[in-house]
């Protein structure tokens, strides 16, 4: 059974450190790397992902899946620029420099690629360390997590539930699907789109009624056992910060005012290689 | 006030804020410190809405009128609330799957300190010790999943338990339990009063199974009312359980069957204790030799033939392991065993959920594993344990005619023969009824009759009367006997003995992917071997034949059978 949180468990440093401590590591390297385009940061940080992912001891055969399915993502999101926008990079950096010229408005220019590389190097440097935290993260830590950066109790515990009943949820999924494809229900390519999507309701509703059953189980069992009483709770899993921990936070944060830094001295978002 | 009292009734009555009539009248209770009180009745008797209000439910979670007075532990239970109740009552409910909060055993028993904001260091000291106290400190980091359904139940009383709570509830402990695991649990929840000294209410309807260890009271109810409050062995003299729906201890039937006079004396609550003259054994020695034996029914021919089925799950788990089963024309047999025995996976097999590596599957002469699902579905029907889980249209019309609708079928073919579907199952009245309006019994039925009205020549139920009491469970099972007289072959996949003993007269036993045995019912509950190693449980019967000196234990079980079929068929 697949799970969403793919925690994998190896010893190494990134693992020791805790989730919270991880948590807001990962925001402040997104923040980095997402508020500008000085594509020798993002050049840095992506070779820094790559770095703390041989430290995490995580292979990539292991995570061989999301990669795969984010970088298809950031192919189709470079396209759908290019398609929309072919002048975006001309409109940025202030010149044209044509390379290539195809039809009608597309022309390849190289501000457009120098764009589309910021853009690729922006997906490099943060999908490893989203990865990171999703393989490194034991799931009983993530609610403390979440609750710790701020986040309040009830919602981070709504996360925790969601991750303790999916794998419960999807062996009932493929029990109603198995009886109801025993009822004739057609679910393979025989079927028709329409026919398909008509079919899934077949498996919906009974998945959802026998949902509402448990969920009327569990918030009578956490009621009864105190969920809600106070403003605040403490958490089994959670684990006091320790140096690491202070470390890769002050780095991160680090990582961040040097992006903010960059985009001061520059007087924009964008490096630009064209003046 | 009596300082020993830990819950007071006091011409309580409750009423739902949803509901026309009160579901609870003039309750007058009291439950001491250190007793363990059974609170016993049929589905819709008001035992869970009692329970409700102890633990504060009532009126946190359902609202309604409360007249009367209610204290637990010497102070207003509606003044407490919820949250206040939680320090002094722990609940331990029915589905201990459900109730199973944390992503692993430690956070689940913490759930209730972390509440409270205990510190995180203190928390893992209270979580091991009362971890400890349950037997489940080996498992503290395993997940819901990994752990079997006894020692979810024991992780659901550690997490009441690290309240020191003064009153242990416990919500129909035994509904998802095997036979042993069911039979540990009574005994735990002794050890566990003994060591705590706390007070212990169970409510359950399978008298017999908690009566296995003593109770100081039984309590029993009948439409909102206490109907008897007293000692178990004046309870079963008393003649009282049929009129209140409560199936009685089969040895006591027996007894009476026998022409036993019982009197509380006898101690006939407790069965290791109980004291029969050498005149009474006689009598039931001799009510047995007189009893002429049970015909066998003829052989039929041969329906469904498996082979050297042997399947392995992609994570390794060899989960069937050369199976070999016959199953005649016109039969009605009990697959029993533990969870995770094998029972599910040959039933998927079966049906062409599961695909096995090896072996073979005919049907009526027919090689099952070139059929698809829903070509084996023509043939075989099967019905899944919560009905839920395959009703999945607003009208009972469509619901029964959806299998027909898949497939094709003309709709003035459809109509008839859904009516016909409808007719056997007893809701033909109810044809134009939306499926929300139905009982939990009658959804069950139309599940039946949706799987019917495709024409199986066998039908497979998945613990077809999970959960319920003595009066449903009858319904459904009658009603399943009286498909099964029609012709249709009829394979039940089960926990309950009693069912095994009463409908089945033979019974398949899975263990660990393998059959070990495949023979009477009553011979499988009369054989220790059989039982220890399955997680069944030995019936009283077999107890009430040896301590009556007869030596064919099993002959005794199908004799009573017979006998109460007699009288309980008039």
């Amino acid at each position: 059974m697949t799970n969403l949180f793919n925690y994998i468990e190896r010893s190494s440093p990134i693992h020791r450190m805790t989730g919270a401590a991880k948590l807001a590591c990962l925001l402040l390297w997104s923040f980095a790397a997402m508020s500008g385009f000085h594509t020798l940061l993002l050049a840095a940080l992506t070779v820094a992902a790559v770095v703390l992912f041989r430290i995490s001891r995580i292979r990539v055969k292991d995570i061989s899946f999301m990669l795969g399915f984010t970088f298809t993502f950031m192919i189709v999101n470079n396209l759908l620029i290019y398609l929309i926008s072919p002048e975006h990079g001309v409109s940025i950096y202030g010149s044209r420099t044509v390379l290539l010229e195809l039809f009608g408005p597309y022309v390849i220019t190289a501000e457009q690629l120098f764009y589309h590389l910021n853009v690729a190097l922006k997906y490099t440097c943060t999908i490893p360390i989203v990865l990171l935290f999703i393989c490194t993260t034991d799931p009983s830590e993530f609610a403390a997590s979440l609750n710790r950066i701020g986040v309040s109790y009830r919602i981070s515990y709504a996360v925790a539930l969601a991750l303790r009943y999916i794998p419960d949820v999807q062996r009932a999924y493929t029990e109603i699907a198995n009886a109801q494809q025993a009822r004739g229900v057609e679910m393979s390519k025989k079927a028709s789109l329409i026919e398909r999507l008509k079919n899934v309701s077949a498996i919906l509703i009974p998945l959802i009624l026998s949902s509402m059953e448990r969920i009327d189980t569990i918030s009578n069992a956490m009621e009864l056992r105190g969920f809600g009483k106070n403003k605040k709770r403490s958490w089994y899993s959670a684990r006091p910060f320790g140096a690491w921990d202070w470390i890769s936070m002050a780095v991160c944060g680090a990582l961040v005012v040097l992006s903010l830094v960059l985009t001061a001295l520059n007087g924009s978002r964008f490096f630009n290689p064209f003046v | 006030m009596d300082k020993d009292i830990v819950i007071s009734f006091d011409k309580f009555g409750f009423q739902y804020t949803a509901q026309a009539e009160p579901t609870l009248y003039d309750i007058n209770l009291t439950v001491r410190k250190g007793e363990k009180v059974l609170i016993a009745g049929p589905s819709g008797c008001g035992k869970s809405t009692l329970a409700h209000c102890i633990n504060g439910l009532i009126p946190a979670a359902y609202p309604g009128r409360i007249i009367g007075s209610l204290t637990v532990g010497g102070r207003d239970a509606v003044e407490q609330g919820l949250f206040g109740l939680s320090k002094t009552v722990g609940t331990v409910l029915q589905d201990s799957d459900g109730q199973f909060i944390g992503l692993t055993v430690a956070e689940d028993i913490a759930f209730a300190l972390e509440n409270d904001g205990v510190d995180t260091a203190e928390m893992h000291e209270q979580v091991k010790k009362a971890a400890a106290l349950v037997g489940v400190e080996k498992v503290l980091s395993h997940a819901p999943h990994e752990i079997s359904g006894g020692q979810k139940q024991r992780v659901g009383l550690a997490g009441v338990m690290v309240n020191s709570v003064d009153v242990l509830l416990f919500d129909e402990p035994l509904a998802n339990l095997d036979p042993a695991t069911g039979k540990q649990t009574i005994q735990f929840i002794e050890e566990i009063q003994q060591r705590t000294g706390c007070a212990v209410v169970i409510i359950e309807h399978r008298l017999e199974d908690v009566l296995w260890r003593k109770v100081d009271r039984v309590v029993v109810m009948g439409e909102g009312r206490i109907v008897y409050d007293g000692s178990p062995d004046e309870l079963l003299c008393a003649g009282l359980l049929q009129s209140a729906g409560i199936r009685e201890p089969l040895y006591v039937t027996a007894l009476k069957y026998a022409g036993v006079q019982l009197t509380p004396e006898m101690h006939p609550a407790f069965l290791p204790e109980l004291q029969l003259s050498d005149a009474q054994k006689q009598q039931v020695r001799e009510w047995f030799e007189s009893r002429p034996a049970p015909a066998e029914k003829a052989q039929t021919p041969v329906l469904l033939q498996t082979q050297g089925v042997d399947f392995t799950y992609d994570k390794g788990h060899h989960a069937l392991k050369g199976i070999d089963v016959t199953v005649r024309r016109g039969e009605m047999l009990s697959i029993v065993g533990t969870n995770g025995a094998g029972k599910s996976t040959f039933s998927k097999a079966v049906c062409g959920f599961v695909r096995p590596q090896g072996g073979s599957m005919m049907l009526d002469g027919e090689d099952l594993s070139s059929l698809s699902i829903k070509e084996r579905a023509d043939r075989i029907g099967y019905v899944m344990q919560n009905p839920n889980q395959m009703l999945c249209k607003p009208m009972i019309f469509d619901e029964v005619a959806f299998g027909l609708r898949n497939r094709g079928i003309p709709e003035e073919e459809v109509r008839p023969r859904v009516e016909e579907a409808l007719r056997i199952c007893g809701l033909y009245p109810f044809r134009n009824w939306p499926v929300s309006a139905l009982s939990y019994g009658q959804k069950k039925r139309v599940t039946i009759a949706s799987i019917l009205v495709l024409r199986p020549q066998l039908i497979l139920l998945d613990e077809p009367t999970a959960g319920q009491d003595l009066a449903h469970y009858t319904e459904i099972m009658e009603f399943l006997r009286s498909l099964n007289e029609q012709g249709v072959t009829v394979v039940l996949i089960t926990h309950d003995m009693h069912l095994m003993l009463e409908y089945t007269p033979r019974a398949v036993v899975f263990h660990d992917g393998r059959i070990i045995a495949d023979c009477s019912a009553a011979e499988v509950l009369n054989s220790p071997e059989i039982v220890a190693a399955a997680n069944l449980k030995e019936t009283s019967l077999y107890h009430l034949s040896m301590l009556c000196g007869i030596d064919k234990p099993e002959a005794f079980t199908r004799c009573f059978i017979a006998r109460d079929q007699e009288v309980r068929g008039k």
